[in-house]
């Protein structure tokens, strides 16, 4: 019996070693310990022994049972491993100088520098505000202080409809209803006015490489009791080293613009040289022209509702579409709105 | 405008100060300067006065001519000269051996076998003039040998300011204004201009003169004879031609130069040709040929200078031929006038005729002026040609006077707009410097504006803060920010939605975001069969293309995907723009703002490009509002819409927008193998759908029985609407998770998803309910598919 048990230990061991899969293994393990195993059989034989040998016997039959269904487990593990081996070395390598195409979608350019801006305004308290396109004579004439016989009025700048409205030339022609919208809360609960509007402005003029008769810009107001040239200033220079990221020398110069009083040219260090040697891209003056500014003028307050005696304010115009071109490097101001997939589609987000 | 430093500088002692500083101070305080400042004279050196003092003609040249000058040296030089003007007596400007004219290096030379020893010059090669017809001619009487620059102002620094920073100053439209600028900058003293007094003919008889029409300000006039003088002495012509002015004769120098020097402009006529000067506009039409020989059509609102009833000049605009300065004119009468600047400005538009004359006067002269340059005037031409006479009185009629502006605050106003401090001596020093009177006690002051600063410019006590910190200079300013109380900021909810369209069409839908125009390209829907619909149009549009505001964003988009194709064959595009999509009752245009979105695929797949589409539409109102989208059959409005799926899209009851095909005449031209969905959404009706707060449910512990059911249908909504009849609340979801097209034998697979959150569910009660719908459809003869 013992020669018999230690026959069918030996071929188990050999068995084991030349089962090669799961299914393989399943057959050895219902040919020995299955119900008509092998194993099995030997218990089965037992019978005709005696109580002293089957004491004996038994040990060690459940004994190679007990190492038979742990060598087949352990065999089991074996095989998933070799298994998973055998499919990691099966898994080819990928070629990735096989070139992609990205899956995306994309921002016109006005839209993240317009983002970012009201994104620098917004962190220093101001409202961003939303204006239509069409508006009338008042709003972007009268109530801004730009005479009735001023050149901008006349046909061959402004687009004017055929009902007597326009095409806003300026964002200024959202300025009054700021001032009205804001100017209760300045005078009630002493909140000053701080706000920015981005917008698109249509002037009637030929168009090339520098020139469109549609651009955006971005109107900036704040109203408060006593807001100074120094605090124009202070702002300005502030928002534009945001925007660019760097610190920004400004300078302004004498401008003249109806709705301001003193009105200012504002120009920006060069981004390119810095401004300290001059460069072709700011005409070797170191300087870049970028926004007019100024206080609000007295008669613009008074119109919008706002005692001048008692407040006084600043306000900006920035080129938004001047600002993505010197940004992206964009040289035709008609790309912008040529709807070229060629070109919008580069310029993805840019936070 | 050209300014030359060497005109400053007779009026204000520059002497000890960087030319350049100032003239960067000068950009930085008055007006922009642009970049190029030329150094005149910079680049000549050696050229000295010279006699020709014999003259033979050129064996071997029918040009040459060879010359002994007389250049001051102890002997004659011997040169050869090709000039058509040499004469033996004649001074000219000459270029020693050793000059330095431009980028060459005068040497002595043979020409056609003659040594040269030396170049005789023309205006033009010295730079002073563009004369090049002959040698320059020097008539003064200068010993030979002399430096021509010692003798005349030929180094010199010249400027030029950018027209448009002049706009609001009438007065700098002159050096002695720029003078006075630089003076103020400087803080040196402004001298004053040397003037004839005109008084001394108060007993000569007046010119018979008379303003008939309130767009003259003032017109003034004087008489004079015995002009002898042609050529203007040579500085003047300097200064003149570096000023961008071509010297003509003396008498016409002398206004030009007058223009130049005070901004005044002034014209000479011939005295026989205004007898009497009438200053009128005509109620009649008709042309009128100007001193350039220019016939130019004269309409009723065109002021006239007029002698009686026949027109002489067009008033601050241009002269006319016929009283122009002849040969044998004797007696000139010069008009020294200011109009009306709106008046000019619209003229010389009418007229499409701009002249150095109305560009000042449209900028509001000071009518002081006029009598003021006819004293210098005379002062000036006596000096220069002694034998004139003044044949009459000063005749001015001065029919509008602008009035006297004077303005007063105090220093607290001074603080407070510019957030620095300026003491008192600097605002008076300033102020003072720039013409203004300044009366104070203590910190209360009194302004009286000058004259030239109070046609439109200097009005309110604003503008004093501008004379004073200009001159301060805004480089100097200490700057802070402002002392304001923070108050938490309030997004406009149109904005706030824009933003978030954006970003879930960008970055979840991979579409791309265009920019287009306002109006309708009319050729380009031409090329696409679309009419080109408006509500209005741009007044006075001369172009087609750039005429009709769009009603609808679509159209554009459809020539965008046109102008795109071949770039991908399957791309999205959108904008959120702005249409006119109709007027109100009082004639005001109605602007939308709207999200225009078209997707392109290549290939006849147009129902899942729809598909695609709705998903778009519910996945924006699920994002931004958290709402559910319905949709319900429109009636087309365009000629572009397909009149087979167009649907409103609806949330809360309104109406938002709505999502389509395109017409397949259309698409026949934009593309016959590929598909195209449209979607149109208000953003501000999209802003006014109320946010629902996010409807948060906890998943059932449960497990739920998923229940699929195939029904013999081609649509889907009387399922839906049986399912919606069964009133289960168990069911949790219903899915579409197969459709079958085939005609007959079309189906759809449903899947229904049945929970509990407090209980396990059992098959039976589920069945009752998919049973329930099972019998319902039967009875609308939807069988079960086997």
């Amino acid at each position: 019996m013992k020669e018999k048990l230690e026959q069918l230990r030996q071929q188990l061991m050999s068995d084991l070693s030349a089962a090669a899969d799961g299914q393989a293994l399943e057959g050895l393990r219902v040919k020995y310990l299955g119900k008509k195993g092998s194993v099995t059989d030997l218990l089965k034989s037992m019978k005709s022994l005696s109580n002293e040998e089957k004491k004996e016997f038994g040990q060690l039959v459940n004994g190679l049972k007990a190492q038979a269904a742990e060598s087949i487990s352990k065999r089991a593990e074996e095989l998933k491993e070799l298994e998973i081996k055998r499919e990691i070395e099966l898994m080819p390598e990928f070629d990735l100088t096989i070139p992609t195409k990205e899956d995306r979608g994309s921002y016109h350019p006005i839209t993240l520098v317009q983002r970012e801006c009201e994104r620098i305004f917004t962190t220093m308290g101001f409202n961003v505000e939303d204006y239509p396109e069409v508006v009338t004579d008042y709003e972007c004439f009268e109530a801004v202080n730009v005479p009735k016989d001023h050149p901008a009025r006349d046909m061959q700048d402004t687009y004017y409809l055929t009902n007597g409205e326009l095409l806003k030339s300026q964002t200024s022609a959202a300025q009054n209803a700021i001032l009205k919208k804001y100017g209760k809360r300045l005078m009630e609960e002493g909140m000053p006015i701080r706000a920015i509007f981005p917008g698109r402005c249509f002037r009637n003029e030929a168009t090339d490489a520098t020139h469109e008769n549609t651009f955006f810009q971005m109107e900036g107001v704040m109203v408060d009791k006593d807001i100074s040239i120094s605090n124009l200033i202070y702002f300005m220079k502030t928002m534009l080293s945001e925007v660019f990221q760097r610190d920004i020398k400004v300078r302004l110069r004498p401008g003249f613009f109806p709705f301001v009083e003193p009105g200012f040219e504002l120009d920006i260090s060069c981004l390119i040289c810095g401004g300290e040697t001059g460069c072709p891209s700011c005409n070797h003056s170191g300087w870049l022209e970028l926004c007019p500014c100024g206080m609000i003028h007295p008669e613009v307050l008074k119109e919008g509702g706002i005692d001048p005696d008692e407040y006084t304010g600043f306000a900006f115009g920035l080129g938004l579409t001047r600002l993505a071109m010197m940004k992206y490097g964009i040289k035709d101001i008609r790309d912008l709105n040529s709807g070229s997939l060629k070109v919008m589609s580069q310029f993805t987000d840019d936070k | 405008m050209f300014l030359s430093m060497n005109w400053i500088k007779d009026f204000v002692d520059l002497s000890g100060l960087d030319d350049l500083k100032l003239i960067n101070q000068f950009s930085l305080s008055t007006a922009e300067v642009e970049n190029d400042i030329q150094f005149k004279g910079s680049d000549i050196s050696g050229i000295v006065v010279a006699e020709i003092k014999s003259v033979e003609p050129h064996p071997e040249s029918k040009k040459l001519h060879l010359l002994k000058v007389d250049a001051g040296e102890p002997e004659l030089t011997d040169v050869v000269c090709g000039a058509p003007n040499v004469r033996v007596g004649m001074k000219t400007a000459f270029a020693k051996v050793g000059a330095k004219i431009g980028d060459i290096e005068i040497a002595s030379r043979p020409l056609a076998g003659y040594m040269s020893y030396g170049m005789c010059c023309s205006e033009k090669e010295i730079g002073i003039s563009d004369d090049n017809s002959g040698i320059m001619d020097i008539t003064d009487d200068v010993k030979n040998g002399t430096d021509l620059k010692d003798i005349y102002a030929i180094d010199d620094i010249i400027f030029e300011v950018d027209n448009k920073s002049l706009t609001n100053r009438p007065d700098l439209w002159s050096h002695y204004g720029i003078a006075r600028e630089f003076a103020a900058i400087a803080q040196r003293p402004l001298a004053a201009l040397d003037f004839d007094d005109l008084s001394a003919y108060d007993d000569l008889p007046k010119v018979d003169m008379k303003i008939e029409d309130p767009l003259c300000y003032r017109y003034s006039c004087l008489q004079f004879e015995n002009i002898s003088r042609g050529v203007s002495p040579v500085d003047m012509r300097i200064r003149l031609f570096y000023c961008g002015m071509r010297a003509i004769n003396f008498l016409a120098d002398m206004t030009n130069y007058l223009m130049l020097e005070m901004g005044q402009p002034m014209h000479a006529f011939d005295s026989r040709k205004v007898e009497n000067i009438r200053v009128k506009r005509f109620d009649k039409e008709f042309e009128f040929e100007t001193l350039d020989g220019v016939e130019r059509h004269i309409d009723s609102d065109t002021l006239m200078i007029c002698n009686g009833d026949t027109p002489v000049a067009i008033a601050g605009i241009m002269g006319g031929l016929d009283s122009e300065i002849v040969d044998d004119t004797h007696t000139l009468t010069l008009e020294s006038a200011t109009f009306d600047a709106a008046s000019i400005r619209k003229s010389t538009v009418r007229l499409s005729h701009r002249t150095d004359a109305s560009m000042r006067y449209e900028k509001s002269l000071d009518p002081e002026l006029t009598v003021a340059a006819i004293a210098r005037f005379v002062f000036l031409l006596k000096k220069y040609d002694s034998g004139i006479e003044v044949v009459s009185a000063l005749t001015d009629d001065y029919a509008y006077k602008y009035p006297q502006v004077a303005l007063s605050f105090d220093k607290a106003f001074v603080d407070k707009y510019t957030g620095i401090e300026i003491d008192n001596d600097t605002i008076v020093g300033t102020l003072e410097r720039l013409g203004f009177g300044v009366t104070y006690s203590e910190d209360s002051f009194t302004v009286d504006v000058p004259s030239w600063r109070a046609t439109k410019d200097v009005t309110i006590k604003a503008d004093i803060i501008e004379e004073i910190t200009r001159i301060y200079g805004y480089d100097n300013f200490e700057i802070h920010t402002a002392d304001a109380p923070l108050f938490p900021t309030r997004p406009e909810p149109v904005k706030q939605d824009e933003d978030s369209v954006k970003d879930i069409l960008v970055k979840h839908f991979n579409l791309h975001e265009l920019h287009s125009y306002v109006w309708n390209y009319a050729d380009e829907l031409k090329a696409l069969g679309i009419a080109n619909v408006g509500e209005i149009k741009l007044e006075g549009a001369t172009n087609p293309n750039i005429e009709t505001i769009r009603k609808t964003m679509i159209p554009t988009q459809l020539c965008q995907v046109r102008s795109n194709l071949g770039w991908a064959d399957e791309f999205g595009i959108f904008e959120v723009g702005r249409v006119v999509s109709g007027m109100t009752d009082d004639n005001l245009c109605i602007e939308n703002k709207l999200l225009g979105v078209t997707l392109y695929k290549k290939g006849m797949d147009v129902r899942s490009l729809y598909f695609r589409m709705k998903t778009i539409i519910e996945t924006l109102a699920d994002e931004i509002k958290h709402k559910k989208v319905s949709y319900k059959r429109a009636e087309t409005s365009f000629d572009w819409e397909h009149p087979v799926n167009l649907n409103s899209v609806i949330i809360d009851g309104e109406v938002i927008g709505r999502i389509g095909l395109i017409h397949p005449s259309v698409m026949k031209k934009l593309d016959k193998r590929a598909s195209v969905v449209f979607a149109e959404l208000d953003m501000d009706k999209l802003a006014a759908v109320e946010n629902a707060s996010i409807s948060y449910e906890e998943p059932s512990k449960f497990p739920g029985i998923e229940i699929d059911l195939s029904f013999l249908t081609s649509r889907f909504a009387p399922i839906k609407e049986a399912i919606e009849r069964a009133a289960c609340e168990l069911i949790r979801s219903v899915e579409v998770i197969d459709i079958y097209e085939a005609g007959d034998a079309s189906s759809i697979a449903v899947r229904l998803t049945f929970a509990d959150s407090s209980r396990t569910l059992t098959r039976e009660e589920v069945t009752a309910v998919t049973d329930g719908i099972v019998a319902d459809l039967e009875s609308k003869r939807i069988l079960l598919k086997k």
